[in-house]
């Protein structure tokens, strides 16, 4: 999805902004509504932003939009876009994604921003904490710096939302995306290592080593076992920040839109 | 004096075989089996059971296969046809309507035919097509905006064109037409358009419409009962074809899967079975007329097309020789039907089900209730895509087992929605979704998950519907299968290999990369005694052949 713009015409936008809240067409899954997130990251986020705000006067994260406002038009301005601005056209979505995709926007109103009743944060205390007491460099990487173990922190504020970043931090396990499954491998020869799973197919297995960060290829007929890791390796810092250094942490984080910090 | 007589008998008794073979006849395409060197038919043969008795390429040597030639198409739709080999040429069609001859020993191209299609043409589901039929020395192809076209196959010429139906309408053309006798037969495609479908046949040499069958009953005719009398459903209910049918020369009998009755997911406006929707129909191949039918999904609303292929099969039948027609269809279950009458013999799900609990005497399936389309969703196994689909599944006559490409545990939500008719617009009624967070459909294979479904061939003994082993890859398949009297079995899936299995127990034996997703069957062949296997994958079409 790219940039929906609104040059013109704000009298009529308000009004139909209006009555956008009743529009949603019908209850959907938690499973669509998963599967809508994973195709925003994919084609959305990187315009409209974690919490689909970033553009002016189309603040899609509330339904907000002049274009579309039932489900229907949502999926057709996805996939037909709007000729003349930098929201271009998705044909490669098919309606059942699309679909998914407004799913996943009408669900972020409801999310409640479970972050909110955080004190302000302030970035630079965050980044201090990140690189020094919260230790999480040591398997997250910003920019140029930091193990590239676990998931690349650098656009996680252009990716995520301010309440998933408060929840992966407090609750490691509640979200683990397969994109960032661990898998465990024994060799037939016995030695045994973890790694980031990068790719597999019926006959083979592609991972990132944690231990020497080398892009490792398996032949999985070669292997005595590969088994997914269940928990993050994440500990939670529940107990390990003040509220405030939370929320510090969680500004930093926000911050990240993908310069190298 | 008397020399010169016999060299010139001589010649013209060579003149005269050289010709005859040049041509393919009737009689090569009812023989089609005692030439296992060539590929006359889309299927192979009229039995469509993608078995062929070569055998050159065996499980013992099939390691040394390596990759002769590759033919890069100029197109970067979907790779789905199968291609004819006649005498040394592959006839095959690069998308969505290109037809080219190519040395089935080299590679090479003799010449391109092209056909630009309408821009009215609008098939649902790609620009694509499934291969060619030929007869004498002309091919036939079905185009996506519905016309059928004649090509003269040694020199690429059009001969004729005709319009079979509206591409402006919803209609198109995507499936080899079946040359039986003098004629050419054909289906549309269309059911997410509102099309009424139909199967007809042309005359090979002049394309006039000798017969036309549709498959949705006009007022008066049987069938036309399970529609709704208040409304004009049945006008645009769907029904399509666009998977090649088959051909029993003794019985004279074609036959046809059709696809889901319209609008796909919503059947308030269509009660009633949608006869034939979701059936295989038995037609006497000179006049269309129906001999018989079977319908698998009486009222469908899960776009279970019966659009798979009719494979024709001889054998013991509970003690006794019996005609019968193996079929694996997209609603998860396995059936054996008698071919003379249609009538049921078997039917079992080779994948998980939810939809249906078995079936009467008469096999009609008995619903579970509650296990419909609704407003919120409703989750049904198998999904959309069905337990298989239009890929070819594969009958060894040696080992006895039906091998189909799967796709298990897998489901979709159903959605329905209230959608009006309009010609030519997508006429659906809802919408399947995911019941997985990623989807089947997930391209990046670092998020597939085993518990979202995945894709096997399946080895099924046709007698019991018992499954005898299966082949589990990560990802689903939209691959077709074929087996080879060395009991070799050849496959491939959406991960970019094309693989060999034992037959007779699924063991892999070898595998290439391929590099792009295998939407396509394989097929042999054999020139100047050598047996090569074709595949398309991607964008190209990969051939094979022991090293030398």
């Amino acid at each position: 999805m790219g940039m929906w713009q609104f040059r013109i015409f704000p009298a009529i936008s308000m009004l139909l902004l209006g009555a956008l809240p009743v529009l949603a067409q019908h209850e959907y899954t938690e499973s669509e509504i998963e599967a809508g997130k994973a195709q925003y990251a994919i084609n959305c986020v990187r315009c409209h932003g974690p919490d689909g705000d970033n553009i002016t006067n189309a603040d899609i994260g509330h339904g907000k939009s002049r274009r579309a406002t039932t489900d229907a038009e949502f999926v057709a301005l996805i996939r037909e876009g709007i000729s003349g601005t930098r929201m271009v056209a998705f044909p490669n979505i098919n309606e059942q994604n699309a679909q998914t995709i407004v799913a996943y926007l009408r669900s972020m109103a409801s999310t409640a921003n479970a972050a909110a009743s955080l004190p302000p944060g302030d970035v630079a205390r965050g980044k201090t904490i990140f690189e020094g007491k919260g230790g999480c460099r040591t398997c997250h990487r910003v920019g140029d710096q930091g193990s590239r173990t676990g998931p690349d922190l650098s656009q996680i504020g252009a990716q995520r939302r301010v309440v998933e970043l408060h929840r992966s931090i407090l609750e490691p396990d509640a979200e683990i995306i397969p994109a960032n499954r661990f898998l465990r491998i024994v060799t037939k020869d016995g030695s045994a290592l973890t790694g980031k799973l990068l790719n597999q197919d019926s006959f083979t297995v592609q991972i990132l080593d944690v231990k020497d960060e080398k892009l490792k290829s398996f032949s999985k007929s070669n292997l005595r076992e590969y088994t997914f890791v269940s928990n993050s390796p994440m500990p939670s810092y529940k107990d390990k920040l003040s509220t405030q250094e939370l929320s510090d942490l969680i500004s930093y984080l926000a911050s990240l839109k993908g310069q190298a910090n | 004096m008397r020399r010169i007589n016999l060299r010139h008998m001589l010649f013209v008794v060579l003149t005269a075989t050289g010709s005859l073979y040049a041509q393919v006849s009737n009689d090569r395409i009812l023989r089609a089996a005692q030439e296992p060197q060539n590929w006359l038919t889309h299927h192979g043969n009229y039995n469509s059971q993608r078995y062929s008795t070569l055998s050159q390429i065996a499980p013992d040597n099939v390691k040394n296969l390596e990759l002769q030639w590759l033919f890069q198409a100029r197109s970067l739709e979907k790779f789905e046809a199968t291609p004819l080999v006649v005498d040394g040429i592959i006839y095959t069609v690069q998308a969505p309507n290109d037809i080219v001859a190519l040395d089935a020993a080299t590679g090479r191209l003799f010449w391109t035919y092209s056909h630009t299609p309408d821009p009215a043409a609008r098939p649902c589901c790609g620009r694509v097509n499934r291969g060619l039929a030929i007869l004498g020395d002309t091919l036939f192809m079905a185009t996506i905006d519905a016309r059928l076209i004649a090509v003269d196959a040694k020199s690429g010429r059009p001969l004729w064109d005709v319009a079979v139906a509206k591409p402006e309408s919803g209609y198109a053309m995507t499936l080899a037409p079946l040359v039986v006798k003098d004629k050419v037969i054909v289906g549309t495609a269309g059911g997410e358009y509102g099309i009424r479908g139909f199967l007809a046949a042309y005359d090979a040499k002049t394309g006039k419409e000798v017969w036309r069958f549709y498959t949705i009953p006009g007022p008066g005719e049987p069938g036309h009962e399970t529609w709704p009398s208040q409304n004009n459903a049945w006008e645009h209910g769907g029904a399509s074809v666009w998977v090649t049918g088959s051909y029993d020369p003794d019985l004279n009998l074609t036959y046809w899967g059709i696809g889901n009755p319209g609008p796909d997911w919503n059947g308030d406006e269509r009660n009633g079975d949608n006869l034939y929707s979701c059936s295989v129909v038995a037609l006497d191949a000179d006049t269309g007329k129906l001999k018989w039918y079977y319908q698998f999904s009486p009222h469908d609303e899960f776009d279970y097309d019966s659009t798979q292929v009719p494979v024709l099969a001889d054998m013991q039948w509970k003690g006794s020789p019996r005609k019968v027609m193996l079929w694996a269809n997209r609603n998860g279950f396995f059936y054996v039907l008698d071919r003379a009458t249609g009538q049921f013999l078997l039917g079992k799900p080779f994948v998980e089900v939810n939809w249906a609990s078995g079936f009467d005497e008469k096999g009609r399936p008995q619903r579970v209730p509650g296990m419909v389309p609704t407003a919120q969703g409703t989750s049904i196994l198998p999904g959309n895509q069905g337990g298989t689909n239009w890929y070819n599944p594969s009958y060894s006559p040696k080992t006895g087992l039906f091998y189909i490409p799967t796709w298990a545990n897998y489901s979709s939500l159903y959605v329905k929605q209230p959608e009006d008719y309009v010609e030519g617009r997508p006429f659906r009624g809802g919408t399947p979704r995911p019941t997985t967070p990623n989807g089947i459909r997930s391209t990046v294979n670092n998020y597939a998950k085993e518990d979202e479904g995945y894709g096997a061939i399946r080895a099924i003994d046709p007698h019991t519907g018992e499954m005898k082993w299966q082949f589990k890859m990560t990802d689903v398949t939209d691959a077709g299968v074929l087996t080879t009297a060395s009991n070799l079995l050849f496959s491939g899936g959406r991960e970019g290999y094309f693989y060999a299995l034992d037959a007779r127990d699924g063991k892999l034996l070898w595998k290439f990369p391929v590099g792009g997703r295998v939407v396509a069957g394989p097929m042999t062949f054999s020139t100047a005694g050598r047996q090569y296997v074709s595949i398309a994958a991607g964008n190209s079409l990969f051939t094979f052949a022991l090293k030398q």
